[in-house]
């Protein structure tokens, strides 16, 4: 912990050797340091004249406090990143339904790796229950649910840290709004995390997000005009690579233009629990396990049998041949009997 | 009773984040009532009367919005304890990017969207800077990653506040939210004497001169009152 008697008469060069990250501090409080480089933080807090500091809205007692408190966040936040902030597992420990009747089960215990589905009407209480986890309930929200991490009660940081979120989230309804291609889109996201190797995890998830569309991304087309398929990859890509969160909930992936076993394969081998609200059925069996919500509360918790799994290949089959019709389609043939028969 | 100073930039959800707040502070059995600050038109009193919250809108007209909230909050706040509100919540659009409506003392929320570009959070000024929760909305259409960047853009220009995603049209975080508003400790009787954190951008009044007192007193040159009796 740093307080602001450490930094005010520190040259802002020497400042910014010491705390790299203070660069974009100062950047993105469009504080212009560029020609104060050698003078102390005090000096360069004293160039504004009160006119300046009026129309800025600059208010020096303010941003030294934020200032320290920036730092402080960093220093701990980089120091956390070393020690391994990894979370083996998150346990929900039941609470009562809309009508408060007690749920019906005493635990659930996810593990990373897993995918777990969440299947239940709209409005059952998805939302709450995905709200529950990422808020580390302790029997203080409407369902009266907890969560454990770790088989621990968890630390309450994962309530408020902007960058310590547990839970991700994907859905259909999802775009890209940012003005930037590709290659700027990633940079960015990944300095956003502090991340040094840049360059290549910029260029593993491009290399996953391939794998999953089909389609070649080219590096300077800007995010807003990537294809369906090609958006729905990056995004998948880029949260299971650079996402800092260990939980992912996925509200149903829809079909066109990407490989779902390969996107659920590469999130799982990002060592993510995933959490994945659906109805197709080919994505509800597979996962290991699925919770049914009903009124509120969690119903059911079903392991995926046998059958069902055996099912799943066949379902698989009938998938393929719909694809295959799609994509003839694409190409402009003319579908006939033998394309629906199993080969 | 508490008061709250919501505000953040016009269409980024503030009155969907209030109506869901509000219904999760309700079940509490807690008292809540709205003021509504508006330029020149709002039809945002009727949501709120729809869902049965008691009422009141200023609209600022012709003069600052920051000014005419300031010149009115006391007002406001008598109305709200005559009421016998828990809690009052004000509602203001931060209509400039240099809006600086937050007071010492009182909690602040600013809420601002996803969509609004990434470069935002730098260009706001005070009403963002100085806030003690930041709500962010509609991150249920831009992905992960843009949630992820957009958050610590906000944190990097307020590193003191809590940054809480809500979604507007679901309610999801509305209820946490909730958890962090209601302070017993924390009544309001009088707002006589308090300061704005900081000063308001400038116009024709005794504010453009920088005055940060809030009183009747205080007021000097274009200031206009709020009819409280009007509904």
């Amino acid at each position: 912990m740093i307080n602001s008697k450490d930094i005010i008469n520190v040259v802002l060069a020497d400042l910014i050797e010491k705390y790299p990250f203070l660069d974009s501090y100062f950047n993105d409080n469009d504080l212009d340091i560029s020609n104060y480089m050698q003078n102390t933080l005090t000096e360069f807090f004293s160039h504004f004249d009160e006119e300046e500091k009026e129309d800025k809205a600059f208010d020096e007692e303010q941003t030294l406090k934020n200032l320290v408190e920036y730092t402080n966040q960093m220093i701990e936040f980089l120091g956390i990143e070393e020690d391994g902030n990894t979370i083996n597992s998150i346990t929900i420990v039941s609470g009562t339904n809309k009508s408060g009747d007690e749920e019906k089960f005493a635990e659930l215990k996810i593990h990373k790796s897993e995918i777990v589905c969440i299947v239940g009407p709209t409005g059952s209480g998805k939302s709450r229950l995905l709200a529950d986890i990422e808020w580390t309930a302790q029997k203080d929200t409407p369902t009266k649910r907890s969560i454990k991490i770790n088989d621990e009660k968890p630390d309450m940081k994962w309530r408020f840290s902007s960058s310590n979120k547990l839970v991700a989230q994907l859905s259909q309804n999802m775009n890209f709004v940012m003005d930037l291609t590709v290659m700027e889109f990633l940079t960015l996201h990944a300095k956003s995390r502090l991340i040094e190797n840049v360059d290549d995890l910029v260029s593993k998830i491009i290399d996953a997000a391939n794998n999953l569309a089909g389609e070649k991304f080219d590096l300077d087309t800007p995010i807003t005009s990537l294809s369906g398929g090609q958006s729905r990859a990056l995004m998948i890509a880029d949260t299971a690579i650079l996402s800092s969160s260990p939980i992912i909930l996925i509200d149903e992936i829809e079909n066109a233009g990407i490989d779902r076993k390969k996107a659920l394969a590469l999130l799982v081998g990002e060592e993510k629990i995933v959490l994945m609200a659906t109805h197709d059925p080919i994505l509800a069996l597979m996962g290991d396990r699925r919770i049914v919500i009903k009124n509120g509360g969690i119903d059911k918790v079903i392991e995926t049998t046998d059958e069902e799994r055996k099912m799943l290949v066949e379902l698989e089959k009938m998938d393929n041949v719909i694809q295959n019709l799609r994509s003839k389609l694409r190409g402009g043939d003319i579908l006939n009997k033998n394309m629906i028969k199993e080969k | 009773m508490n008061l709250i100073t919501v505000s953040g930039p016009p269409s980024s959800g503030k009155t969907s984040v209030i109506l869901k707040t509000i219904d999760s502070m309700k079940t509490r059995g807690l008292k809540v009532g709205v003021v509504k600050f508006d330029c020149l038109s709002t039809d945002d009193d009727i949501l709120y009367e729809k869902a049965g919250i008691p009422v009141r809108k200023g609209l600022s007209g012709a003069l600052c919005p920051d000014h005419y909230f300031v010149s009115n909050i006391e007002e406001v706040t008598e109305w709200g304890l005559s009421n016998g509100f828990d809690v009052l919540i004000t509602e203001s659009a931060g209509l400039c990017n240099r809006c600086s409506p937050y007071i010492k003392d009182i909690k602040a929320i600013c809420v601002i969207d996803n969509l609004s570009g990434i470069n935002t959070p730098k260009k706001i000024g005070p009403m963002l800077k100085t806030a003690d929760i930041v709500v962010i909305t509609k991150g249920d259409i831009v992905s992960q990653a843009e949630r992820e960047v957009f958050s610590s853009k906000v944190n990097t220009v307020n590193p003191g506040a809590i940054i809480m995603n809500i979604n507007g049209l679901t309610g999801q975080g509305a209820y946490e939210l909730s958890t962090l508003l209601y302070d017993e400790e924390k009544h309001v009787t009088d707002l006589k004497g308090k300061q704005l954190r900081f000063s308001m951008p400038a116009a024709l009044c005794s504010y453009c001169l920088g005055e940060t007192r809030i009183g009747e007193s205080y007021q000097m040159g274009n200031v206009r009152k709020i009819d409280m009796e009007k509904k």
